[in-house]
């Protein structure tokens, strides 16, 4: 299954609900493009739910990093919400681990901006 | 077991799906499966992308073979090479916003072994071994492959 995003409002923040393939290519790309769609439309909480994240390699990792120093330049935050075991493997192993605030319960990480 | 991929995105997921099939067969489940293709996936994408540069004129070799206790998959594009050492510590504090350069840490942390080396007549060889946990398994089915 490709990547597919869709995007709800939870008080201020944006939470983007992700889901499917995050790798090079379309999944990748398509996570670049909503997250700067966001920034342009005065988004600046953003929190990624990658809970339904089946799979994600090298380029997606780089998305994720590349998304956070985009929304942390423009002032704002973007943290990452239910990370499967394959997605925290690869932040600890990355030590990206070190840069995001993770969390698992959404109501905690909402409240955290 | 020899195959030839055009220089797509398209063949890194087949190869992929090739290798995880091929592993399955042979022992090696969950998650270690899960590692091996993901180290696959990378390797293949440093193949397509950086090695051969998505040139429909170059392809890109991928031998699998496997011994009593591991399966070795060697891939071989036909690009420029590289040199290992320019390629910046993705560990590193000032490195670690850096939108790439992952592809190789997770390689090497999802095989037991992974040597890179200049192919002949040109191009980068990327040999990975990974162990398979079952033994028995792997002896009921050695033999199933080319060596």
């Amino acid at each position: 299954m490709s990547a597919k995003l869709s995007t709800r409002q939870v008080g201020d923040v944006t939470v983007v609900d992700v889901a499917g393939r995050i790798t090079l290519g379309e999944g990748a790309s398509r996570l670049r493009e909503d997250i700067k769609g966001l920034l342009g439309k005065g988004s600046k909480r953003i929190l990624l739910n990658l809970g339904d994240v089946t799979y994600i390699d090298s380029s997606g990792i780089g998305e994720l990093v590349s998304g956070f120093t985009t929304v942390a330049n423009q002032g704002g935050q973007l943290k990452l919400l239910g990370l499967t075991k394959r997605v925290e493997d690869l932040l600890q192993i990355t030590k990206l681990y070190t840069v995001f605030e993770v969390f698992d319960d959404e109501a905690k990480a909402v409240r955290s901006f | 077991m020899d195959l030839e991929f055009e220089s797509s995105l398209e063949s890194v997921e087949k190869a992929e799906e090739i290798v995880r099939r091929v592993a399955g067969r042979l022992g090696l489940e969950n998650d270690e499966l899960d590692r091996l293709g993901l180290a696959v996936h990378e390797t293949m994408v440093n193949a397509v992308v950086h090695g051969n540069r998505y040139n429909k004129h170059k392809k890109v070799h991928l031998s699998l073979r496997n011994d009593a206790d591991r399966i070795i998959i060697t891939v071989v594009d036909q690009g420029e090479g590289f040199d290992l050492g320019s390629v910046p510590d993705p560990l590193n504090g000032d490195n670690l916003l850096r939108a790439s350069g992952r592809g190789l840490l997770l390689i090497r942390a999802f095989v037991d072994e992974c040597e890179v080396r200049k192919a002949q007549p040109g191009g980068t060889e990327v040999k990975l071994v990974k162990f398979v946990r079952k033994p028995e398994i792997m002896g009921e089915t050695r033999g199933g492959l080319q060596k």
